[in-house]
This record gives C-alpha cells, structure tokens and sequence, in this order.
C-alpha cells in the first residue's frame, strides 16, 4: 500500500470500528472481534468481517452499516467481504468489549475457548449482583450467541454470552 | 432466477458439497417446524437456533457449491430450483419431527455423526471447506450437548418419556447407516484429502452414543437393516412435502425479493 492508501485504510478502519452489533448495541463490532480487516486495493477500500455463528441473521445489517459509516466518513462504495476462516472466537473479544457486557446485564464469555467435554461445567458469575450461584435455564437464548442462565442469589434471569 | 429446475452435470466435488448442504438444508427446515409449537419457551428457543445454525451451515455449503458449479449460479438456486430426487441428503434428517423424544433421538443421531465429520473436515485440502467446518463444528457441538442432555432426561425420566424415547430410537436406527456409507465418487474425494471418511468416524459415533444412551437407561440397537437411497435422490414421500413448503415461494414468484 502506498502512504496514501494506508491513511486511507486507517480512516477507512476507524470509520467502521464505530459500527455496533445490532443485536448488543453496547458492543461495536470491533469490540466483538468481527471486523477482522480493513484494506486497500486500486483506490476502493474492502472491510472484511466475520460472522460469529453460520446463521448469524446480523450480518447484513452489520455490512449495510459498515458501507454507511465509511460513505460518512467520506468514503463511498467500499466493498464488505464476509470471511470464514478463521472462525470467529469468542478470545477475540476485548476486555473492553467483556467489561461494556457486564454492564449491560449480559455475562460475558467466561476463560478460554477451549474444546470441553461433551457434558461440561461451566462457572458463569451474575452480570447483576455478582454471585456465582448461577444455573444455566437452556443452552440457547435470544440470539445465536447467548444462554440463558438465572441467579439463584439475586433470583434475576440473565443471558450469557457462550464461549466459543 | 429462471422458474425452471436447475439442470446440473455433479462433478464428484458438487455432489459431495450437496450432500453437506441438504443435510444441514431440511434438518434445519424440519427444527424450523417446531418454531411456536416446542413444549415450553426455552425449547422453541433452543430448536430455532439450531435450525438457524443449520441454515447457515447451508448456505455456506451452496454459496461454494455455486462457485464450483459456475454458470452464474447463486445459493438460491441449488436450495428452491431443484427436484426432490436432485436433493443429497440423507433419509435421517427428512423423517417428520414425530413427538417431542422423536426430534430429539434425530438431532442426538445427526450430531453424534456430524460434529465429528466437520472437525474431521476442518483438515481438508479444500480451503472453503475447512473454513465452512471450523465454523460449523463450534454449532454442532452445542447441538450434540444439547440434545444429548435432552435424551438423558426423557429416557431416564418418567415410564411415559422412557417408553418414547425408546420407540424414537428403534424407529429412527434403520436411517444410521446411510451416514457411514461411501460411493465411488466420494471414494475418490476422501482419497485426495477433501472430505473425510465417514467410515473412520464409526468409532467416535458409537462411543458418543452409548456415553449418553448409557446415563439414559437406554440401549443402542443392533445393527439390523438400514435404510439408504438418499444420497442417490431417492427419498422418502416427506421430503416432496418438504419442498412444496421450502420452494413454494420462488416456484411461484421466481427471483421474488424483499
């Protein structure tokens, strides 16, 4: 890249780092790790981005908004590029990212995504009082991401962002 | 998009990447039924989200399978411009939800098999394919740990849910076999190092069954006679029924958009 396109992709970057998940508006899509690139080619910038489950219903919005952004920020027609490899981790998130979910009402993903046993145990501490009596209620909730968990401390019912 | 059926020459990589694409298609469509209708809130919930995996994995699967084939094809087309017997999957993932124990002995048996095949896949020499499975084997993990605690809980639960369970499983292992088998084509894909052998995963799927049928009260069956055709487009009446739902839409409407 030439010094012009890397301020260009620097602009290009900072401009699509403001976007935020549809579905978690606290989180920007950096924060979620899934704006994963921002290049420059022959003059048009490309953001590559990276869904957190296949299904992720998001995605488009998420690239509609990225294209809005940077035409703000005075730069039209960039092309969004959805990736696939490598999958998306929940390790890619920032601690920022875990600290703006908390505060939010949503546990963030507890450790390492490492592989677990088929039938696992997971420690997952209440985003509202902070107890860590909590029990899982489904493996699933409101968005492909999350589990639904209660407090048995505070009785609250909380979503938890799975680990992956 | 054309209101015809799709005309395809299956190259043995097209035919290999549809039988992934249709089995993650219909189980995803056949989970989908239940939105509104599972027993309690969390389930509908929980059989969405997977249907929702399940169409993803899809569409990742004929996005590529409309790359390979070329000619401007799009994933639409591989998913509402084919007949029933074009479609690959197997007979497993076609069959009707049944009760409540029925859906869930189908989900235990598809992911016992898949989640493996897709972190077995993950080291293709296919590139697009390995990317698809990295993504994919993370979702059938939770599928497997889900249902699978599912069936531990209606096995070892009431003489009802026992009784149900058990009646889903004998109705539902004849359909087993056809997840092992390998034709010539696929012979060859597994010998260049782009689709796994299903036939090496045998071990792994009855481990993984007897760990969870074991806490269930319940037994594996033996063996016995299998069910096949699927994979060569012939399939049960459900799935033409299937597909009047899941096509009716672009049959009638063809390249309708919103």
């Amino acid at each position: 890249m030439t010094p012009a396109e890397a301020d260009l992709a620097r602009r290009a970057h900072t401009a699509a780092a403001t976007v935020c998940d549809p579905e978690i508006p606290v989180l920007t899509i950096a924060d979620l790790g899934v704006l994963r690139d921002v290049t420059v080619a022959d003059g048009r910038v490309e953001v590559a981005i990276t869904p957190t489950y296949s299904g992720c219903p998001a995605m488009d919005v998420i690239g509609i908004e990225v294209q809005t952004a940077l035409a703000q920020a005075g730069i039209p027609d960039a092309r969004v590029r959805l990736v696939l490899s490598p999958a998306w981790t929940t390790d890619w998130m920032t601690e920022a990212g875990k600290a703006k979910l908390t505060a939010y009402g949503i546990a963030p993903p507890a450790g390492k995504a490492s592989r677990r046993a088929l039938f696992g145990e997971e420690r997952v501490t209440c985003p509202h009082c902070g107890s860590s009596a909590t029990e899982k209620v489904s493996e699933f909730g409101s968005t492909a991401c999350k589990a639904l968990w209660r407090c048995r401390a505070c009785r609250e019912p909380f979503d938890y962002f799975k680990c992956i | 998009m054309p209101t015809t059926s799709l005309s395809l020459t299956e190259t043995p990589l097209l035919a290999g990447i549809l039988r992934r694409a249709d089995d993650a298609l219909i189980l995803g469509h056949r989970l989908s039924e239940w939105c509104g209708h599972a027993p309690m809130l969390e389930e509908d919930i929980a059989l969405a989200n997977i249907a929702l995996d399940c169409v993803g994995q899809a569409r990742s699967f004929y996005t590529y399978a409309a790359e390979v084939a070329g000619e401007g094809l799009t994933e639409d087309d591989f998913a509402y411009r084919r007949e029933a017997g074009q479609y690959r999957n197997c007979l497993l993932v076609e069959q009707p939800n049944g009760d409540f124990a029925g859906t869930i002995v189908r989900q235990v048996l598809f992911s016992a098999f898949i989640d493996p095949y897709y972190r077995a896949l993950v080291s293709s020499r296919d590139a697009t394919l390995a990317a698809i499975a990295a993504k994919a084997e993370k979702e059938t993990a939770y599928h497997l740990r889900h249902s699978g605690e599912w069936l531990i809980r209606l096995g070892d639960g009431t003489d009802e849910s026992h009784q149900r369970a058990r009646a889903a499983l004998d109705e539902l292992w004849p359909y087993t076999g056809e997840l092992f088998e390998v034709d010539a084509a696929e012979a060859a894909l597994i010998e260049a190092g782009t689709l796994p052998d299903p036939r090496a995963l045998r071990v792994e799927f009855d481990a993984t069954l007897d760990h969870i049928l074991t806490e269930a009260t319940l037994t594996r069956p033996a063996g016995g006679w299998m069910q096949s055709g699927g994979r060569a487009g012939r399939h049960s009446e459900h799935l033409g029924f299937i597909l009047a739902d899941l096509q009716y839409l672009q049959r009638a409407h063809p390249g309708a958009t919103w």
